[in-house]
């Protein structure tokens, strides 16, 4: 279908989308790559009246070390961080999702800040984001404040930004040496949202997984925090023992809903399945992830 | 309501300069075909799914239902049209026709875009890598085999080995 008659603006500053966003009201819309607006504006799921371009906004785009974090520009598209040496170098787990993520035609427009902002909860950029835990940089006209990823993800497609305020940049920690993360996912075509999914982050010390944070994609309305399973593994090595304990546990944490892609039990199974491939491939064995 | 303001845009299109004025909300498919008479590049699901629509902006493949044209003031688009008339994938086009990859050829122009994509980047792509990069471009007469085949034997061909 086309899409409903709307009007159209280009901000060059953040100063002007501020302004042009205060003047247009709340039906607004910010269009950045447009890889979801603009087919939900074709589906007619929305008519914001206007479109504020804000692709043209020099201080939202742009890859760059501040500290300890890689900096992501909000403008950055999936293609961009696959193919940027710094955050392969210091956060291999981004490079590692971008293939996963859509078609390379999409990959090409789609932004970082589009996929957080939109909050699909298949989505692997959200969930990514919350395994490193990454800082949201949200901006609005009163000024920056930061939000742990872990904060940042509310409810179905719904965030922590408030009204009149935009992700301006997402920082990434730099990975220690003992770091280990991964990400799978489970799709019925190459491309497609996923069944269920799951990033892992951890720091690996003789065998044994510390700091371990697993967030499930695909079985929620947000990305969802394994705690139980986290706590079965943190401090221990992961063998055919431990990896049972975190699949009982998993259990508890995950309530799925049932959706297009299959039924709640059917994703229950998915997770523990993936939960065994994650731990094992962080935990150092090769050939895991085909297991 | 008030009237909407139609967008002035400037573009080059397959390398000329073109300038109109567009509804906000025409995407870069409809002014292609719809303004510019460049019916090559196909509309088909128009919500970002089947790839009919892909062709290059500033160098990179995009789905064109899903870019504003009203976005792209300064941009350069090529389409099948461009890269057609320039001989860049006269090769790919010969390989389709021998392979028998075209059958109804609604999918073909944006499946050329994206195999000519691919090898620019991969000179020497796997099968599996073939399926990979077109695999957000749809087939309905679901004639893969043939299209994988043929870029195949593209690959190989530049690659001076005889194709499979």
């Amino acid at each position: 279908m086309k899409a409903p008659p709307f009007a159209y603006v280009r901000a060059a500053s953040l100063d002007e989308v501020f302004r042009l966003w205060g003047e247009a009201g709340p039906e607004a819309r910010l269009l950045a790559g447009g890889q979801t607006l603009l087919a939900s504006l074709a589906f007619r799921l929305s008519d914001p009246g206007i479109l504020i371009d804000i692709t043209r906004v020099a201080d939202l785009a742009g890859i760059s070390q501040v500290g300890n974090a890689i900096r992501v520009g909000a403008l950055t598209t999936h293609a961009d961080l696959g193919a940027s040496d710094l955050l392969r170098r210091h956060v291999p787990l981004i490079a590692e999702t971008v293939p996963l993520i859509a078609h390379p035609a999409i990959r090409n427009r789609g932004t970082i800040g589009g996929s957080l902002a939109f909050a699909d909860p298949a989505a692997e950029l959200p969930a990514c984001c919350v395994a490193l835990d990454a800082t949201i940089m949200a901006r609005s006209a009163a000024g920056e404040r930061r939000i742990p990823a872990a904060q940042f993800f509310t409810g179905l497609y719904a965030t922590a930004l408030a009204q009149n305020e935009l992700i301006a940049a997402i920082e990434l920690p730099v990975a220690r040496p003992s770091e280990r993360s991964t990400i799978l996912e489970l799709a019925r075509r190459s491309g497609d949202y996923a069944m269920a999914g799951v990033a892992a982050h951890a720091q690996l010390d003789n065998g044994a997984l510390g700091e371990l944070r697993l967030v499930f994609f695909g079985v929620g309305e947000t990305p969802v925090l394994a705690k139980g399973a986290m706590a079965a593994i943190e401090g221990k090595p992961a063998t055919p023992e431990t990896i049972a304990v975190a699949q009982t546990a998993l259990d508890a944490d995950l309530d799925p809903p049932a959706d297009l892609h299959g039924s709640a039990e059917m994703k229950r199974h998915l997770a523990r399945v993936l939960l065994v491939r994650a731990l094992r491939t962080i935990a150092g064995s090769e050939e895991a992830k085909a297991a | 309501m008030s009237a909407i303001p139609d967008i002035a845009v400037s573009l080059t299109v397959n390398g000329e300069r073109v300038s109109r004025r567009i509804e906000a909300r025409r995407h870069l498919i409809d002014f292609l075909r719809l303004d510019l008479g460049l019916m090559g590049s196909h509309t088909g699901c128009e919500h970002g799914v089947c790839g009919a629509c892909t062709v290059r902006v500033d160098g990179r493949i995009v789905r064109g239902c899903l870019v504003l044209a009203a976005s792209l003031d300064g941009s350069q688009v090529e389409t099948i049209e461009g890269v057609s008339d320039s001989g860049e994938i006269v090769d790919l086009q010969e390989a389709f026709i021998a392979r028998n990859a075209c059958q109804c050829g609604y999918c073909t122009s944006g499946m050329l875009m994206t195999a000519a994509d691919l090898l620019k980047a991969n000179p020497r792509p796997t099968r599996e890598e073939i399926r990979e990069h077109i695999s957000g471009n749809y087939c309905r007469c679901t004639g893969y085999h043939a299209i994988v085949d043929a870029v195949e034997t593209v690959a190989a061909k530049r690659n001076g080995r005889a194709g499979p």
